[in-house]
């Protein structure tokens, strides 16, 4: 139910921290039942490091995803940005090669080589042609190991991001998401903006990007998915001369462990636009929170459903009040958040506002039906293998396990999780993390009728 | 790495639709990346006139089922815009066996997800389901397509939902309100200067009965296209295909007729002023030929061109204006050559603080004239040529990506074979043909500036 072509503002989708999709990839990776034809290899190089393979030589592809651990939650105060900065610079000169030059090798070979800064981890993704394999490992070798950071490449990207930072100042649905982050977390690295500010992303210098590089990108942060045409064997020695050279560990750091403010505190940013953008939220269940896959469960029923959920229900179905009606758990290292959103127009954000609280209070006090949760389980167990059919989320998911420590083995017990999980156990998770009076609030735009409560 | 702000600006950003409810379908990407290649498919047609096509993936066990109806936006009547895209919206409600939302709700329950998309030339339908599930998708699909019902309590609140999408999407976002100007602007009399979901006051006026007839009119199995991509073969598909939707009998099909285009004989200028502005843009939109209409000689050597001009960082623009002038933040082209109708050749430039857009045109004015006068290197087409290749194997990674080219293709009155074909089309295109494209498209007289600007303009030379 969605127009193609002439329309897109899909940017704020684009942007969203890599946390959450990453998040989102766990989630997946948790609905999980034995995979045909996915199977998960641990390959070990001789210097020690591991890297998770699913082979696949139906395509002449290879297909790879990082992710250091400590992402743009350990930028330092004032330079808030720096992980990002970061992440768009180490393509854009290494080794011999200047910008131009690096460029022209990935553009020539077709190699496609991203990294992204998150909350908690720093990632990157190559992906290339069999046939240009060596020359890929290559350039990602270099990007890490001996990135240039040369003034012109440096000043161009900077004046990049502080276009789009200007650019996001225009989109409500950015100013909502910032605003709810900053109100969930006031004291904490987690409230402050992955992309920085216009002041911080000025303030960063390229003595803080290299060393940045040189204090984060340790081996023992890293973890590593590959999938596609590649064997054990030949991707273990790659491994070594492509990771071989980074530090063994990097510099001991810390990011303290915080629970989101919901105070039931409504924050309204005023802005002039027909539609006001929506987003709340409070506390959830972390990645290893017992209660975790029941709240997982709980969310489908809730707002996670396709076009299926309560929120879609009754926010949109029954009474138009939006196109869009959502809801997810976000759970980060050392914080966890069920968040929601929606957009409407000005006169009908307190309308909105009541049917959300109202579902999220129904469901804190009676749970999800007998069938309600039958339905989730089948969703959530039948479209596992929908998650296998592209290299790029095979990786993902790769990368997620070993991330959360889920084990190797994952994949094949994870159903069963889902299956396990028990009516009573959904209504004591709903009752335990939903909080209708407790949801930060935050619209941007010019709602009608709804106090700010500060 | 680009950091994509204009792109994003001129809407050509892949929708992820990651945590949205619906998120946007892009069925034709800009340029050559994964746009095509050779997917091997196998083909069929029912004894109504459904053409199917499969492309087998066996990797896992799950397959992608997709109805495609040739008609889109381009096709309503005057006065009846944006009808394409609600009827694919009233799609989810009842049918004469099936109350509105059991479609979905069936499809969760099995496992699977389901969405749609209109464009100006098709409306598709898609779920993608564990392959032990695909009767039963196909089904419901048959069912909607001639059982569908109109009830009066479910269109009014959808019609708010689409009034919802559209200030979402448009009229929340000045740079999505100006496209929607430019469009208008452009096409003088061919109806792709319609927005696809429509004017908000013919929207408010469309009737159940509009949308019924519309309905009527044009949902047909001789008027539609069925694509099925994963773990399935033609042979196991004719048996299900032949039940469910040979069973329905074709029905007269109205032809395509569209209003076209006159003579373009004037430069057209559009501004947009907004207070919500933060980074002016610069915009220059040409019509230009697509596969389905005009000059079609020039689209494949058109598709090289926009590779070489603006596709990426090494591209002439980019280089140019951004690395090594630094007049622009961004700078870049697009072409799409898809289409039943006229397409269009973009070029667009966001400036560096303290560079107004007239010194922006005049530089990007500046590479067209230099292309125009000395055309493009061997070397740059033989590069651009690398990357289109490669962009073919890239395209079958995926499991969908195949069906929904050749579904596009040919809802839009191409042939298996010319999709099969594109690389060695690509391959077989010369620098002079990249110049005499370049020469037939780039004529200001047939195209639209556009001017983003802040509503306080920055100060002028």
């Amino acid at each position: 139910m969605s127009t193609a072509v002439t329309a897109a503002s899909a940017l704020a989708a684009a942007l969203r921290p890599w946390c959450v999709v990453l998040g989102l990839a766990l989630a997946m990776a948790a609905l999980a039942q034995p995979a045909a034809a996915v199977e998960v290899e641990r390959v070990r190089s001789t210097g020690g490091i591991e890297a998770w393979l699913v082979r696949d030589h139906a395509n002449p592809i290879i297909t790879v995803r990082l992710a250091f651990r400590g992402g743009a939650a350990l930028d330092p105060a004032g330079k808030e940005g720096l992980a990002e900065m970061v992440s768009s610079l180490l393509d854009e000169g290494a080794g011999d090669l200047d910008s131009q030059a690096f460029q022209g090798r990935l553009e020539d070979q077709s190699i496609s080589l991203r990294f992204d800064a998150g909350r908690d981890v720093f990632g990157g993704r190559l992906r290339t042609l069999t046939e240009n394999r060596d020359a890929a490992f290559g350039l990602l070798r270099l990007a890490l190991g001996a990135p240039r950071f040369d003034e012109a490449p440096v000043e161009r990207i900077r004046t990049q991001i502080l276009t789009s930072l200007k650019r996001a100042l225009e989109d409500p649905d950015a100013i909502a998401r910032r605003a709810l982050a900053r109100a969930l977390f006031p004291d904490h690295p987690y409230g402050r903006p992955v992309r920085g500010t216009l002041e911080s992303v000025g303030a960063v210098s390229v003595g803080d990007l290299r060393r940045f590089v040189a204090e984060r990108l340790g081996r023992d942060n890293l973890v590593i998915g590959v999938v596609g045409d590649i064997s054990a064997d030949e991707l273990a020695p790659l491994l070594d001369r492509t990771l071989g050279a980074l530090p063994a560990k990097a510099s001991s750091w810390k990011v303290a462990d915080t629970r989101p403010r919901a105070s039931g505190k409504t924050v309204v940013i005023n802005k002039a636009v027909p539609q006001s953008a929506i987003v709340f939220g409070h506390g959830g269940p972390k990645r290893d929170d017992p209660d975790f896959y029941a709240a997982y469960v709980m969310n489908y029923v809730l707002g996670g459903g396709g076009f299926t959920s309560r929120l879609y229900n009754e926010v949109r179905e029954k009474r138009g009040l939006a196109y869009s009606v959502y809801s997810y758990l976000n759970p980060l290292d050392h914080a966890a958040l069920i968040v929601g959103g929606a957009g409407t127009a000005n006169e009908r954000v307190a309308d909105t506002l009541a049917v959300v609280r109202a579902i999220w209070r129904r469901m804190a006090e009676e749970g999800p039906s007998a069938q309600e949760l039958a339905d989730a389980k089948t969703y959530l167990t039948g479209s596992f293998p929908l998650r296998f059919t592209s290299s790029r989320s095979v990786a993902g998911i790769l990368v997620a396990m070993q991330l959360e420590s889920l084990g190797i083995d994952y994949l094949d017990r994870r159903n069963g999780i889902i299956e396990a999980v028990t009516l009573a156990d959904v209504g004591r998770v709903a009752r335990r993390f939903l909080d209708p009076d407790g949801l930060t609030v935050v619209v941007v735009g010019e709602p009608d009728g709804l106090a700010a409560t500060e | 790495m680009q950091v994509a702000v204009a792109i994003a600006l001129l809407g050509i950003v892949a929708w992820s639709a990651a945590t949205a409810r619906a998120g946007e379908e892009r069925t034709a990407t800009a340029g050559g990346a994964g746009r095509t290649g050779v997917f091997n498919p196998e083909t069929f047609t029912l004894d109504n006139g459904m053409r199917v096509v499969v492309v087998s993936n066996h990797r896992v066990p799950v397959v992608t089922h997709m109805v495609w109806y040739m008609v889109g936006a381009a096709d309503e009547p005057p006065g009846k815009s944006g009808i394409a895209h609600f009827l694919e919206h009233l799609m989810f409600k009842g049918t004469k066996t099936r109350p509105a939302g059991e479609f979905s709700r069936m499809v969760a329950r099995n496992g699977g997800r389901e969405n749609a998309f209109t464009s100006s030339d098709y409306t598709g339908y898609y779920q993608t389901v564990a392959k032990d599930r695909l009767e039963l998708v196909m089904e419901m699909e048959a069912d909607r397509m001639s059982n569908l019902v109109f009830n009066e309590d479910e269109v009014e609140p959808e019609r708010q939902v689409i009034f919802e999408e559209r200030r979402a999407r448009t009229d929340n976002d000045p740079a999505a309100i100006l496209r929607e100007h430019v469009n208008a602007t452009l096409y003088l009399n061919h109806p792709y200067g319609r927005p696809v979901i429509g004017w908000e006051h013919e929207v408010r006026a469309l009737s159940s009965e509009d949308l019924a007839a519309f309905y009527r009119r044009w949902y047909a199995p001789n008027n539609a296209i069925l694509t099925v991509a994963g773990d399935i073969t033609a042979a196991e598909l004719r048996p299900l295909a032949e039940k469910y939707y040979g069973a329905i009998p074709p029905r007269p099909m109205p032809a395509r007729a569209r209003p076209q285009e006159p003579p373009q004989r004037a430069a057209r200028n559009v501004v947009m002023k907004d207070a919500r502005v933060r980074q002016p843009t610069w915009s220059r939109t040409y019509l230009a030929p697509s596969h389905g209409t005009g000059e079609t000689r020039h689209t494949y050597p058109l598709e090289v061109l926009v590779e070489i001009l603006g596709q990426g960082a090494t591209s002439r623009l980019y280089r140019s204006l951004v690395v090594e002038r630094k007049l622009a933040v961004s700078a870049g082209a697009f072409y799409d050559a898809d289409g039943l109708g006229p397409s269009t050749f973009v070029v667009y430039a966001s400036p560096v603080p303290g560079v107004d857009l007239e010194t922006l045109a005049v530089a990007v004015d500046g590479e067209i004239a230099a292309l125009l006068r000395d055309g493009v290197g061997e070397d740059e087409v033989a590069r651009a040529k690398r990357r289109m290749r490669a962009s073919t194997v890239y395209a079958r990674d995926s499991l969908s990506t195949g069906v929904r080219v050749l579904g596009a293709a040919l809802a839009t009155g191409r042939t298996v074979e010319e999709v099969e074909s594109w690389p060695a089309r690509i391959d077989a295109v010369t620098a002079g043909q990249i110049a005499a494209g370049a020469r037939a498209v780039f004529d200001e007289s047939r195209s639209v500036t556009a001017l983003l600007l802040p509503e306080k303009a920055p100060r002028r030379k």
